[in-house]
């Protein structure tokens, strides 16, 4: 069997906040295979913000163990981090997250301008992504020339294009209506099925329900772990 | 990250904000437009400065032997001014005995000149500088005749009171008429005009035609110089080792018929072209001395200019670069992509700069006398300048930007 694509043992998270010291995360452990499609949800102070930050290696835990697709990463330095980030961890964010200026293409380009890749080559494969995420016809089109959902779609191309192990989405369709939501979690369900893994941080039920697994954090610890039909909602 | 990726982006940031970018660029512009402006000048008047004084003394392989240097641009002392003063005067004896004593090839011109009042009829032309002196002078001074002729060397040994006009002299005593074989009157005496010499243009907006040239020995001769003295011979040979051959015999011949001890220094002056222009060239010196004192001071306010707007360029772009940071930019990729983004827009500011200091040589060159050279050397500074300011004034807001914390930087407004 394949090791999983994260395991994370025993992780802990403290901050210093004017004097106080704020326990985010007391003791997680958690392991993801390849190819799941997992929600983490919890109310706000049950430290699913810092998962989700830890996760994605903008982070570093206090204690404890997070292996990534086979590499420790607790301890990596800045641009190590950098690193993972760029090949490992796709992006997608709950306000986007895109570079105003930039038009689609280019923001899709970005991850592969900081992999060092040739101009040529990445606007074919921002190209290829953008059509993937059916937007083949607002590549030249800028961020605010775009609807939400076409502007979330951008983000998703952008987070796939360098083939990370996960798709990691914060909230991704807090900033949608219902319509532009059951669309984009379609993308996703489409993305899973097609072998990515999706790790989605989220405090809306029904939004977590799209995934096959929910895990619930409490107090920064994990409250309950459950596997769900996924897609049945 | 490649450094063409970093400029490329630079460019679209300024684009996008065009009047912003401009107003952080107006130090480094004013720096840049001076520079090139000063320079071009300064380089200007050496050019023509360099011009004047060769041409004056008869091109770059000639001198004048003088009783003192007139052409000194540097600090004469009041001592130095006395000891000019009570040497003995040139006199043409002491000429025939130099010109009898150089051995090398060279051609000889004895030559006095003070300003007279030249009349034709009615009409008088004033402070017109009369020049006696042979008919060498001509080719010595590269005098083209635009009409008539130059006098010859019987008419100067005989002394014969004919003249050569300067082309504006010409033009003001003759308004239309033909000049050559018309008669003038300097001093009361009548001379006959036998040629007139091509326009030499003007210096510094004087007109260089103001003159009148008549044979050493005319009559008129008493009102330019004493009997029996000249203000100059000059001489002219072909090429740098026979000039120098020629100042030594000079300088020899003179010391032995002013029976000069050894010890003793030279009582006259052998003047030539690099000596008359050492003194420039001291003038210049100071020049290009306080010019990167006032460029340096624009270039610092420059830098802390645009170093300020790439301050504010960081705080208001945090969330970008918290975005860069999560798609992977490392931080020597941030800090390069300011430190371009910076020293794009000095370069920028620079390359106006240079636009605006060649039009403002170019404007004061066609509004003043002064004249304008651009030199190449000041417009490679200028660049090379333009990006080192922008790329000093670029690293602490790129550090700055370098170091934000991802996820502080992607929570920022």
């Amino acid at each position: 069997m394949n090791p999983p694509i994260i395991r994370v043992g025993d992780l802990t998270r403290r901050y210093e906040m004017g004097g106080e010291t704020i326990h985010a995360l007391r003791g997680v452990s958690l392991e993801i295979e390849r190819n799941e499609y997992i929600a983490i949800m919890g109310p706000s102070g049950s430290g699913k913000s810092t998962m989700m930050n830890v996760l994605g290696c903008l982070d570093t835990p206090t204690s404890g163990e997070y292996w990534l697709n086979g590499l420790e990463v607790s301890r990596l330095g800045d641009d190590a981090l950098a690193r993972v980030r760029n090949r490992e961890i796709g992006f997608v964010f709950q306000t986007f997250n895109l570079l105003p200026r930039a038009s689609a293409l280019h923001n899709v380009e970005l991850p592969m301008v900081y992999s060092g890749l040739a101009a040529a080559e990445r606007r074919g494969r921002a190209a290829a992504a953008l059509d993937r995420v059916g937007l083949a016809n607002r590549m030249r089109h800028r961020p605010n020339e775009l609807s939400g959902g076409q502007r979330q779609r951008v983000a998703i191309a952008r987070a796939l294009v360098n083939e990370p192990s996960i798709l990691l989405a914060d909230e991704p369709t807090g900033n949608l209506d219902s319509t532009t939501s059951a669309e984009i979690m379609h993308l996703f369900e489409e993305l899973h099925r097609q072998g990515q893994t999706v790790v989605m941080v989220t405090h809306e039920p029904d939004i977590a329900a799209h995934a096959e697994r929910v895990v619930t954090l409490r107090d920064g610890r994990v409250d309950s772990d459950r596997v769900t039909q996924g897609a049945a909602a | 990250m490649p450094l063409l990726e970093a400029f490329r982006m630079a460019l679209e940031t300024v684009v996008a904000q065009k009047l912003k970018s401009f107003f952080s660029l107006i130090g480094v512009f004013i720096g840049v437009m001076f520079l090139i402006a000063v320079v071009s000048i300064v380089q200007g008047m050496n050019v023509y400065v360099q011009n004047t004084v060769t041409s004056e003394i008869g091109g770059i392989n000639s001198f004048q032997l003088r009783q003192r240097p007139n052409m000194v641009m540097g600090n004469v002392t009041e001592d130095m001014w006395r000891e000019w003063n009570r040497r003995p005067r040139i006199s043409v004896k002491d000429a025939a005995y130099v010109r009898a004593r150089v051995t090398v090839p060279a051609r000889f011109a004895n030559y006095c000149a003070d300003p007279v009042s030249i009349s034709y009829g009615t009409k008088v032309a004033k402070q017109i500088e009369l020049r006696g002196t042979e008919e060498s002078y001509f080719s010595l001074k590269k005098y083209n005749i635009a009409d008539g002729r130059a006098f010859s060397g019987e008419e100067v040994r005989a002394g014969f009171p004919v003249l050569v006009l300067g082309s504006i002299v010409a033009e003001k005593l003759f308004v239309g008429q033909e000049p050559v074989g018309r008669s003038v009157t300097i001093g009361g005496l009548p001379y006959r005009v036998v040629g007139v010499v091509e326009s030499q243009g003007t210096t510094f907006g004087l007109s260089q035609d103001k003159f009148a040239i008549m044979p050493f020995s005319a009559p008129a001769r008493r009102m330019i110089c004493p009997i029996g003295v000249l203000d100059q011979l000059m001489v002219s040979t072909d090429d740098p080792a026979t000039m120098q051959a020629a100042m030594d015999q000079v300088e020899a011949a003179m010391r032995i018929r002013r029976q000069l001890r050894p010890q003793q220094a030279d009582n006259f002056t052998i003047q030539t072209a690099d000596a008359a222009l050492s003194s420039w060239k001291k003038v210049t010196t100071v020049l290009f001395t306080a010019l990167p004192l006032l460029v340096g001071i624009s270039l610092v306010v420059g830098g802390i200019v645009i170093m300020n707007i790439m301050l504010m360029a960081v705080s208001e772009r945090t969330r970008e670069i918290g975005i860069r940071k999560a798609l992977g930019a490392k931080r020597r990729d941030i800090l390069a992509q300011f430190v371009v983004e910076s020293a794009t827009l000095s370069l920028l500011g620079a390359a106006m700069g240079i636009a605006a200091g060649i039009l403002l040589a170019y404007g004061i060159k066609a509004l003043t006398p002064l004249p304008a050279a651009i030199a190449p050397w000041s417009l490679g500074l200028a660049v090379t300048l333009g990006i080192l300011v922008g790329m000093v004034a670029g690293v602490y807001p790129a550090t700055r930007a370098a170091k934000l914390d991802p996820i502080v930087a992607l929570r920022a407004e």
